[in-house]
C-alpha cells in the first residue's frame, strides 16, 4: 500500500453510490457508555459514543489498542455480560433498542440481524467441530429447518465465499483450513443468516498480506450483495482507505474525529489523527526514522481531564487559558462542512494541518 | 492407527516382562524364606528339602524365572502334598499357601477391584463434572467459594482417613460391604459395594470438581465461546455444547491415567471395606512370601497401566481431532 493511495483512497465512487442509497440510518449508536466495575475502580472502556449507519455502507473504527473500538461493537452485538459490564445510552438496530434486552431476546438477535467476524479464526472457530456442524448450527439457531436443508445452505454459503469444493470441505475441522480459509469460513458463518449489520473486528490482523487483500475484497464484494451495514474495525489505515465509506476515529473511549474517508485520510482535523497518518511508514525514497505519537494510551481508570488526549498533544499551547486540560471540548463540526465532526479546541485545525502537518508527511 | 496400536502392544509387552523380571529379582534378594513358611513349626529337613525342590526353589533364580515365562505358554504340573496339580497355561505359578493355580485366584480378585473402581469413577465423575461446571458458570460467587472450599478439605484428608470415618460412622444406615458376583446378582452386587463406591466416589470427586471447574473456565474464555454467542444459540448451548466439550479432554486424560493407579492401588478401600480384591490378595500374599500371587498381582498391575496409557492416547484422538497418532 503506497502513501499515495492512503490519502487519496479510490472510494469516491462508492461513497457515492452509497449514500444515494440509502441515507436511514440502521445502526444508530447514541451517547453509548460501557463501564466495568474493577477491584481497582471504574474502567470508563466508552464513554459517549455516538455514531450512526446506513444500510450499504462501510464504516471504520481505528484508534489504538484501548480505544474503546471492539468494546464499543461487543456491546452492538449484545457480547457483554451484564454482570461485569455497565450499559448505557442508546443502541438502535433497524428501529429496535439493543441496551436492556433481556438475554433470551439478545439471543435472538444476535446472528441474525447482527453478526460479527473476529479476528483470529484459528482461535474464534472451535477446534473440536467441524465446520459445517459450525455453520449449520448458526443456520438451524434462527431457521427451523432440517439438517440436510442446513447442510445445503452451509454449502452455499461456503461456495459464495470461496471455499473450493465444499461438498467435500463442509466435513473438514478448522484445523484442515488454511488460515484464509478459515476466515472465509467465518464469514460464511456471519452471513449464513443475512444479517443486515456486520462486523467485522479486525478480520485481517491474524493473516498475512497477500490473503488479507482476498479477504478484504471478499467483504467489500458481499457487502455490495447483501446490502449491509458494515462496521470495520481496524487500525489499519491502508485497510481504511480500501474499503471504508466513513471513518470514526476513537481515542480513550471516545470518538474524536468522524467523516467520509477520503475527507479524513486527506484533510483530518485532530492532531491524533494528524499523528496516526504521521506514524505511517513511507515506503518510498530514502528510509525515514518511524515517527511515532509520543506517550502511550491514558489508563480507562484515570482518563485525562478535559480533552483525553491532551497529555500527549504537541498544539495544546496554541490553545488559549487551560480549555485543553479543563473542558472536554464537543464533536462537532469544526469546518465549512457539516458532514464531518471532531473534538478538539484549536481554532483553525485546517490551517494547521495544511501549513504544518502536510509537508511533513512523507 | 492400527499399526500405532500394534507398535505400542509390542512395547507394552516389553514393558511388562522387564517388570515380571525386576520383581522377580528383588524377591530373591529379600530375605524371604517361601518354604520355611510352608513347612510350619514342625518342619525336618528332609522335609523342608521336598518343598523346596516340588517349587523348584532349589534351582537357579534363572532358570525359575525361565520356568515361570514358559508356564506363560505351555502348562506346567505342581507336586503339592503327594499329588500332582496341573496348571493349564497361561499359567501364574501355583500358590504355596492357598494351593489354587494364581490365574484362578487372580480371575476371582479382578472383577472385585474392577467393580470399585469403576462403581466410583461413575459417582466421582459424575459429582465432580457437575460441580466443577457449575461452580465454573458462577466464578467469584460464595457458592463458587463454598464449592472449591469443600472440595480442597475433602482433598486434604488422606483418603485412609477418610475411608475409616465413612466405615465406622457412616456404614450403620448403609448395606454391610460385602462381594457377590454381579452375574449372580447385580442388586446385592450394587448394594454391597455401596458405601465403598460413595467413599471412593466423594474423596476423588473432589479433585475432579477442581480439575473441572478449572478446564471450564479456561474454556469458557476462550474465542470459539465468544463466536458461538454471538451466533445467538442459547446459553445452555453456548456451555454444554461448547464450553464442556472443550473442558471434558484434559479432564479424561487425568481419569485414564487415575484409573490405572485406583486399579492397582485400591487396597485401603478393599482393606477398609474388606472387599476380596486384587490389593487384599496381593498384600495377603506379601505376608506370606508367596512370590506366585505376588507375581501374578505385579503383572496384572501393569498390564492395567500400559493398557490404560494406550486406552488414554486412543481416546484422545476421538476427543480432539487434531490429535493424529503415528
Amino acid at each position: 500500500m503506497s502513501d499515495q493511495s492512503i490519502r487519496a483512497p479510490q472510494t469516491v465512487t462508492r461513497t457515492a453510490r452509497a449514500r444515494g442509497l440509502n441515507e436511514e440510518a440502521y445502526l444508530q449508536v447514541t451517547d453509548l457508555q460501557v463501564q466495568f466495575p474493577t477491584a481497582d475502580g471504574m474502567v470508563k472502556a466508552v464513554q459517549g459514543l455516538s455514531y450512526s449507519l446506513p444500510l450499504g455502507r462501510t464504516l471504520a473504527i481505528v484508534g489504538e489498542s484501548g480505544s474503546g473500538k471492539s468494546v464499543s461493537s461487543m456491546a452492538v452485538m449484545g457480547l457483554h455480560d451484564a454482570k461485569t459490564a455497565r450499559i448505557s445510552g442508546s443502541i438502535k438496530v433497524g428501529g429496535r433498542e439493543i441496551v436492556g434486552l433481556s438475554e433470551k431476546d439478545l439471543e435472538n438477535y444476535r446472528g441474525k440481524d447482527s453478526a460479527m467476524i473476529f479476528q483470529d479464526p484459528q482461535s474464534s472457530l472451535h477446534p473440536y467441530f467441524t465446520i459445517g456442524d459450525q455453520i449449520t448450527e448458526a443456520y438451524r439457531t434462527h431457521n427451523k429447518v432440517s439438517r440436510s436443508k442446513a447442510k445445503a445452505r452451509a454449502i452455499e454459503m461456503l461456495d459464495r465465499v470461496g471455499i473450493p469444493n465444499p461438498r467435500r470441505r463442509i466435513d473438514n475441522y478448522p484445523h484442515e483450513f488454511s488460515g484464509g480459509m478459515r476466515q472465509r469460513a467465518m464469514i460464511a458463518m456471519a452471513l449464513v443468516n443475512d444479517p443486515k449489520l456486520l462486523i467485522a473486528d479486525e478480520p485481517t490482523t491474524a493473516l498475512d498480506v497477500t490473503v488479507q487483500a482476498q479477504i478484504l475484497d471478499l467483504i467489500a464484494d458481499l457487502q455490495r450483495d447483501f446490502g449491509s451495514a458494515v462496521v470495520f474495525i481496524t487500525h489499519d489505515l491502508g485497510v481504511v482507505a480500501e474499503i471504508a465509506d466513513d471513518i470514526l476515529v476513537m481515542y480513550a473511549g471516545n470518538a474524536i474525529e468522524h467523516g467520509p474517508v477520503d475527507k479524513i485520510l486527506g484533510q483530518p482535523l485532530h492532531p491524533y489523527s494528524w499523528g496516526l497518518l504521521e506514524s505511517i511508514p513511507a515506503l518510498a525514497g530514502e528510509p525515514q526514522p518511524l515517527h511515532p505519537i509520543p506517550g502511550t494510551p491514558p489508563s480507562l481508570l484515570a482518563v485525562p481531564s478535559g480533552c483525553a488526549f491532551h497529555p500527549r498533544c504537541e498544539f495544546r499551547d496554541r490553545v488559549p487559558g487551560d480549555l485543553c486540560t479543563t473542558l472536554k471540548p464537543d464533536l462537532i463540526p469544526r469546518t465549512a462542512d457539516p458532514g464531518r465532526t471532531s473534538r478538539c479546541h484549536l481554532k483553525d485545525p485546517d490551517q494547521i494541518f495544511r501549513s504544518e502537518i502536510l509537508p511533513r508527511l512523507p | 492407527m492400527l499399526l500405532y496400536i500394534l507398535r505400542r502392544l509390542v512395547s507394552a509387552v516389553s514393558v511388562v516382562i522387564v517388570t515380571l523380571v525386576a520383581s522377580f529379582a528383588l524377591f530373591f534378594l529379600a530375605p524371604t524364606d517361601p518354604a520355611g513358611v510352608m513347612c510350619g513349626p514342625r518342619c525336618t529337613p528332609e522335609r523342608l528339602q521336598n518343598i523346596q525342590h516340588s517349587l523348584h526353589l532349589d534351582e537357579p533364580a534363572a532358570v525359575q524365572i525361565g520356568l515361570y515365562l514358559k508356564g506363560l505358554v505351555v502348562d506346567r504340573e505342581f507336586e503339592s502334598g503327594g499329588t500332582v496339580q496341573t496348571c493349564s497355561a497361561p499359567c501364574l505359578g501355583y500358590s504355596y499357601t492357598l494351593g489354587q493355580p494364581v490365574t484362578k485366584l487372580l480371575a476371582q480378585a479382578v472383577p472385585v477391584t474392577l467393580s470399585i473402581v469403576l462403581g466410583g469413577a461413575v459417582v466421582y465423575l459424575g459429582i465432580g463434572i457437575l460441580a466443577g461446571t457449575a461452580a465454573a458458570q458462577v466464578r467469584g460467587t460464595p457458592l463458587d467459594k463454598a464449592v472449591v472450599g469443600t472440595a480442597l478439605v475433602l482433598n486434604s484428608f488422606p483418603y485412609f482417613v477418610f475411608a475409616l470415618i465413612v466405615a465406622l460412622y457412616l456404614i450403620p444406615p448403609l448395606p454391610d460391604t460385602s462381594y457377590t458376583n454381579l452375574t449372580d446378582n447385580p442388586l446385592a452386587w450394587a448394594s454391597g459395594l455401596l458405601a465403598a463406591w460413595l467413599c471412593l466416589g466423594f474423596t476423588n470427586a473432589a479433585a475432579y470438581t477442581r480439575y473441572s471447574r478449572a478446564s471450564m473456565i479456561e474454556a469458557l474464555g476462550q474465542d470459539y465461546v465468544r463466536t458461538a454467542r454471538s451466533k445467538g444459540i442459547s446459553k445452555n448451548r453456548v456451555v454444554y455444547r461448547h464450553g464442556l466439550r472443550a473442558a471434558v479432554t484434559p479432564v479424561a486424560t487425568i481419569f485414564g491415567v487415575d484409573l490405572a493407579a485406583q486399579l492397582t492401588g485400591a487396597i485401603f478401600t478393599e482393606r477398609i471395606f474388606d472387599l476380596p480384591g486384587l490389593g487384599n490378595l496381593t498384600l495377603r500374599a506379601f505376608g506370606q512370601s508367596d512370590l506366585p500371587v505376588l507375581l501374578g498381582g505385579v503383572l496384572v498391575g501393569s498390564i492395567v497401566l500400559v493398557v490404560m496409557n494406550l486406552v488414554v492416547d486412543i481416546a484422545y484422538t476421538f476427543l480432539d481431532p487434531r490429535v493424529r497418532l503415528g
